[in-house]
């Protein structure tokens, strides 16, 4: 089922600088996210911003378990700033994760869209703006429609977008409408999200210690 | 390749900064120095619903149209909130804080930026548990009055109650939440007696000063919509605002990070967003 589509690699495309990349997940989307996440290398040279629909007592305890099985850090506390390179932040529950237009990190308690707070329209949409081009939106499991107009958006501002492989996925909900709605640059299970993403963004000269 | 042209990002920008100025200009309320994708998420709903179909388009009818300005209004002053919000943070106050607000005489204390009131009853009902709210006046202030009506009327749907319920035990609640409601088949009203040492009243952070002295101030949820310079000049009201030693709470996701003024605060509480005026914090 796996589309692979070379010409997404192709010279003029992997010289394009990655700025962000964005995740999205909501039912069946932990075990995806544990795989591309603690796939990345240490010094993985892009900030990667996450929202996965969860319960709200699961208050920063994802994040923290995720952090003790990654070589990179992640964290919940979203300070407002401009998110660092090889640093993940997952969006706390119950605020929406948004990217100001210049790219500083920025949280909402607006009412819930499509049912969730957070969203990932919300964060995809608002990422498409402020990063154009320069952004990956990554669409996982889930059963809802929550994320497929923001992957669209990311899509038409010139983005580049990923989409679980639905054969793969616990729940294909979300990446079949997702497909059906975008013309998705790459259909893939997680092992190999995470592998493109090594190959695509690469590490970092700076090397940050993580914390 | 793209089928659809987007939409070039600066014009978007360049008209929610108008929409903004003409507020300002035409009704006083001043948003200029918020931050932006937030209010531009809130304005795009507004648009949709509206049926208009730019954000220069909504400009001209709400300079026409009051009522459509005031549905604005509560879109941009996003109120959501709820009673015993984070749980922790109260339980943290209850053993932190009010044992040393238990030995001043009298209590002023302030929330800003109240919304429909469930923060101001919540602490309310802790002050009564620890027996200090026959020595508080509680100041309770919002820039939008519809939220502040509600506030005041403090009647809140059952099922919302639920949660607070569940949040009020996690907090350290000591009786059960009941006490201090009636109901009618749909709603909780609150207790007249926890309402009446406390002052509902229409302020704006931005446009208005200092009125009183307080022992603390919570503000919570509301930092995260202002950028720095706005949170610098509002953080300068709370600390002329604050009595020394006074106590200034934040909301969970806030900080005092890159603000000059965080020097003359200290962390009172080391998991919880509570601070406290340094001693040496006059300037
Ligand atoms: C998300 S609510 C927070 C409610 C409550 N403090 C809590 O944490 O649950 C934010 C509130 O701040 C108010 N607000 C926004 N700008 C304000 C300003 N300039 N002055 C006073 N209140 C303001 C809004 O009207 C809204 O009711």
């Amino acid at each position: 089922m796996a589309i692979f589509k070379p010409a997404h690699l192709s010279e003029k495309r992997s010289a394009r600088r990655y700025e962000a990349i964005v995740i999205g997940g909501s039912a069946g989307s932990y075990d995806p996210i544990q795989i591309i996440l603690s796939s990345l290398h240490q010094h993985f040279a892009c900030p990667i911003m996450v929202v996965m629909h969860l319960n709200r007592n699961q208050d920063g305890t994802i994040a923290n378990d995720l952090n003790k099985q990654c070589k990179i850090e992640v964290k919940e506390n979203i300070e407002r700033k401009h998110p660092a390179p090889g640093v993940v932040y997952f969006a706390p529950a119950n605020y929406h994760l948004l990217i100001e237009k210049d790219k500083t990190l920025a949280l909402s308690t607006a009412p819930p869209v499509n049912f969730s707070r957070p969203s990932i329209d919300e964060l995809f949409e608002t990422a498409a703006e402020a990063y154009g081009p320069n952004l990956m939106g990554i669409l996982l499991s889930g059963a809802n429609s929550d994320g497929c107009r923001g992957l669209k958006k990311i899509k038409d501002r010139g983005g580049f977008s990923i989409v679980q492989d639905p054969a793969d996925a616990k729940i294909n909900y979300m990446p079949k409408k997702s497909l059906e709605l975008t013309q998705v640059d790459l259909v893939l299970p997680p092992k190999q999200i995470g592998f493109f993403l090594n190959k695509a963004i690469g590490v970092g000269k700076l090397l940050r210690k993580k914390v | 390749m793209e089928t659809e042209k987007p939409i070039p990002q600066e014009t978007a920008d360049v008209e929610l900064e108008l929409l903004l100025e003409a507020i300002y200009q035409e009704y006083g309320y001043d948003y200029r120095d918020y931050i932006q994708v937030s209010l531009k998420r809130q304005i795009l709903n507004r648009l949709e619903q509206e049926g208009l179909k730019s954000i220069t388009e909504l400009q001209v009818q709400i300079l026409k149209d009051k009522d459509l300005f005031n549905k604005l209004l509560g879109d941009l002053s996003i109120n959501v909130t709820e009673l015993f919000r984070d749980p922790l943070f109260y339980l943290a106050l209850k053993k932190e804080v009010l044992p040393i607000l238990k030995t001043y005489p009298q209590l002023n204390i302030w929330h800003a930026g109240c919304a429909t009131g469930q923060e101001v009853y919540s602490f309310a009902i802790m002050l009564k548990e620890e027996g200090l709210y026959e020595k508080t006046q509680i100041y309770a202030t919002d820039v939008n009055q519809v939220a502040l009506e509600k506030a005041k009327a403090g009647i809140y749907s059952l099922s919302s109650l639920k949660e607070g319920t569940a949040n009020y035990q996690q907090a350290g609640g000591e009786k059960t939440l009941t006490d201090y409601y009636t109901t009618d088949h749909k709603n909780a009203i609150i207790n007249r007696s926890l309402k009446k040492n406390i002052l509902f009243c229409d302020h704006n952070l931005v446009t208005d000063k200092v009125f009183c002295e307080m022992n603390l101030i919570m503000c919570r949820n509301v930092f995260i919509y202002f950028n720095e310079s706005l949170r610098e000049q509002v953080l300068k009201i709370f600390h002329e605002s604050l009595c020394r030693q006074g106590y200034l709470c934040l909301g969970a996701q806030e900080s005092l990070l890159k603000l000059k003024y965080s020097n003359y605060f200290e962390r009172a509480e080391n998991k919880q967003k509570i601070f406290r005026k340094t001693i040496h914090g006059n300037i």
